[in-house]
């Protein structure tokens, strides 16, 4: 249980990646469950986000049209990755932008490190980015003495918490109004100590600290939710407007951006922007939407600049073509970050973020972290796609209609590979010989017969709806908290050579 | 109507009841039920936990078993399970393929397209919602997840449901939400398990419901396992049990 003296942080573990925690999911989640502050913030939350998404979808008559034709030209998008992304380097560049190619988490970090010291700054404000938490951007200028500001409201409270981020929308889901008074109470440089948890009371808070930031700051860092090959734009999409204020009052700017963001026409934004905010925040359009194409926003205004005189877009690949080169897991890449899936997961609601140990949780998490890091047989990503029921309530809400469930299946199923080609002829694991022996008996209908018969014989083993024996040890997640069936006196095949042999009425 | 049961291993083993009930409800509408047996289980459990090295076995003795049924005469196959069903339509064929088994994976198709859910056929095939049931309780149903979203029954159970003569159908609350089984998640993630069920039966208790149905007899086995561990005094029936039933309705048989 937590209290709240001090910091209400929730930080369950440090993780040994931005995407990969250093425990496996159901040791996380044992913990988390557990918290029942924890449980009531997420339970209220998802579910008053999932009202509203519920509400502003069904308003539209073609929606369904329109999830087949983001998925359509997501698919496109995949198959034509590399020409799509010299596209658009080639239409930033003739923009007056520079094009930068990442090839891991470390060459990114390394090369806005040194866009930014070139500025001579040392410090920058950030528009809410999951690929520069992807990797670790912040940890790592703070280490080569940069300051890196988050200007989101909700990363904010994260970022002043020293917490991690629990949700891809919401980063701060995890935490009630109470504990976000507390942040900013002992936090927040300059607070008034008087401050109420009042929602408006915290974001006028929030407000005057990061107006000071955005006057004085030189440089600029985002990420993108869209980039347009065919004319070199790219697009934030947000709700608070502090987005903007990154993106078009420092001097530099610098957006990172994975691979797979770029679309290949300018039309194919009608699809998405309205798609992505009914999706994520339940709104029917978001509040700001900024574009901007290399430097032309500097020098194109008639009333003086509007944005950034340099502009970097740094590219980023950090696994995405090894997970473009699977046919199944491929899919994935074709989010667009929404969190619907999050907030549908009946494994999220009661788990959080934090479970998950990547800074992409839930249903896209447990197909995405494990595809980036690379399924090995033993990591601890390994464990992330049997984090879910396979209840598809995940494929039901994704805007561009990733069937997370198949996904998952594959994902398992590359596990299991992964570990045998690992384990080699040493010892297979208890479950791997469980899985032989079962598919043994069950291959045979003679075999099949003889087992489920003398299952009955396993009766001697039962005591009052529970299990004893060396049977219970196998079986003690699942019933210590669930009486086990009782056993039929005749199995249905039984029954029924009994009826056919006439033995009974039938 | 020749209809092929496709009992399903659980149901054989452990709930013969709902395999019982299915029958009996198919043949009170005139149809003629066969149970070729030498099906054993589609495989679910393997494709679904990473085996699906082992799971094709599975899935070409499936497909063999009653691929023969369909040449026998059977114009379709029926399971009472929307789970099994969905193994069957969505992933035999996959599995099939990812092993580069292309031939295996059309004939699975073949079966695939034949292979019914007990309401879809009820209710899409055959074309009837009133079976002739009767159940003077107080019900409420829980559509499990691979009927709702998998198989998109929508409201075919309850279409059957309201039929039943007597019935007190409530609704449950957040019904679509799971119920927490999912197969080898109910053990590999014990504790995530149990947090959803809890809820689950939370929402059962406040119906004030004598009675539990669904379509598929794992997610009621482990319902039911919650049920019975809190005491509530609910039970869990299969839909087909209650299809069956002809309870107080004298008569009816
Ligand atoms: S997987 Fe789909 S639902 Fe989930 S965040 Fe991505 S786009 Fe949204």
């Amino acid at each position: 249980m937590s209290t709240y003296l001090g910091m209400p942080s929730r930080r369950v573990q440090e993780p040994s990646s931005p995407i990969q925690g250093v425990r496996d999911f159901p040791a996380a989640a044992r913990q988390a469950l557990g918290d029942s502050v924890l449980r009531r913030n997420l339970g209220h939350a998802t579910s008053v986000i999932r009202g509203k998404r519920a509400a502003v979808v069904g308003e539209v008559p073609d929606w369904e049209a329109l999830r087949d034709s983001a998925e359509a030209i997501k698919t496109e998008t995949m198959a034509r990755l590399p020409e799509l992304l010299e596209q658009l380097e080639a239409n930033v560049t003739a923009a007056g932008g520079t094009v930068h190619w990442a090839r891991d988490a470390d060459e990114a970090n390394r090369i806005v490190t040194e866009l930014v010291r070139a500025t001579g700054e040392t410090e920058v404000v950030k528009v809410k980015s999951m690929a520069t938490q992807e990797i670790g951007l912040n940890e790592h200028l703070e280490d080569e003495g940069i300051t890196a500001y988050e200007t989101d409201l909700a990363e904010l409270i994260v970022q002043l918490a020293e917490d991690q981020p629990s949700h891809i929308l919401v980063p701060a889901i995890h935490l009630s109004r109470t504990e976000i008074r507390e942040v900013f109470a002992t936090r927040m440089p300059g607070v008034d100590p008087l401050l109420t948890s009042e929602p408006r009371a915290l974001a006028m808070a929030a407000r005057t600290y990061l107006r000071e930031l955005f006057l004085r700051a030189k440089v600029g860092v985002s990420g993108a939710n869209f980039a347009v090959a065919e004319t070199g734009t790219l697009t934030v999409v947000e709700s608070e407007g502090n987005g903007r204020m990154c993106l078009t009052l420092p001097e530099t700017l610098i957006t990172v951006m994975g691979i797979e963001k770029v679309l290949p026409r300018w039309r194919d934004l009608e699809v998405f922007l309205q798609l992505l905010p009914r999706s994520s925040t339940g709104e029917r359009m978001n509040p700001y939407t900024t574009f901007w194409t290399g430097t032309t926003g500097h020098t194109e205004g008639t009333t003086g600049p509007d944005g950034p005189k340099e502009f970097h877009l740094v590219l980023l690949d950090n696994g995405r073509t090894d997970v473009l080169a699977d046919e199944v897991g491929r899919a994935a890449l074709h989010c667009i970050r929404c969190s619907a899936c999050l907030n549908v997961c009946p494994v999220y609601e009661r788990t959080g973020g934090h479970s998950y140990g990547s800074v992409y949780p839930g249903p896209i998490g447990a197909i995405l972290s494990p595809q980036l890091t690379g399924l090995t047989g033993d990591s601890v990503n390994d464990s992330l796609p049997y984090a879910s029921s396979l209840c598809g309530a995940c494929y039901d809400v994704c805007p561009v209609k990733i069937d997370i469930p198949s996904i998952l299946v594959d994902l398992r199923a590359r596990h299991v590979e992964a570990q045998q080609s690992r384990t080699g002829l040493r010892v297979p694991s208890p479950e791997a010989v469980a899985m032989a022996a079962a598919a043994y008996v069950m291959r045979d209908e003679k075999r099949f017969a003889a087992a489920t018969r003398s299952m009955r014989w396993g009766r001697p083993f039962m005591k009052d709806g529970h299990l004893r024996g060396p049977l219970s040890s196998v079986m003690t997640g699942w019933s210590s908290s669930r009486d086990v069936p009782t056993l039929p006196d005749q199995t249905f095949r039984e029954w029924w050579a009994e009826r056919e042999s006439g033995g009974h009425g039938g | 109507m020749r209809i092929a049961l496709f009992v399903t291993c659980l149901a054989d083993s452990l709930f013969p009841e709902a395999a019982r009930a299915t029958v009996t409800v198919l043949e009170r509408l005139g149809h003629e039920v066969v149970f070729p047996t030498a099906q054993t289980c589609c495989g679910q459990m393997h494709t679904n936990t990473g085996y699906q090295g082992h799971a094709l076995g599975l899935v070409e003795h499936h497909v063999t078993t009653f691929e023969r049924a369909l040449d026998e005469g059977a114009e379709a196959v029926v399971a009472p399970s929307g789970s099994c069903v969905g193994s069957v339509r969505h992933q035999h064929a996959m599995v099939a393929r990812r092993a580069g088994d292309e031939a295996l994976a059309q004939r699975a198709e073949r079966v695939a397209e034949q292979t019914f859910e007990l309401s879809e056929l009820l209710v899409d095939r055959l074309g009837v919602t009133d079976v002739g049931a009767s159940f003077p309780h107080r019900v409420t149903y829980h559509p499990t997840c691979h009927s709702l979203r998998m198989l998109r029954v929508g409201d075919k159970p309850l279409q059957l449901l309201r039929e039943v003569r007597g019935i007190d159908l409530v609704e449950l609350p957040a019904a679509d939400e799971c119920c927490g089984f999912g197969g080898t998640f109910a053990m590999k993630n014990a504790d995530t398990s149990t947090a959803m069920l809890s809820d689950k039966v939370t929402h059962v208790r406040e119906t004030r419901a004598a009675v539990l149905t669904a379509g598929d007899a794992s997610c009621l086995m482990h319902m039911g396992g919650g049920l019975r561990h809190q005491r509530t005094g609910v039970r869990t029936m299969h839909l087909a049990e209650i299809l069956a039933s002809t309870d107080g309705a004298g008569a009816v048989s």
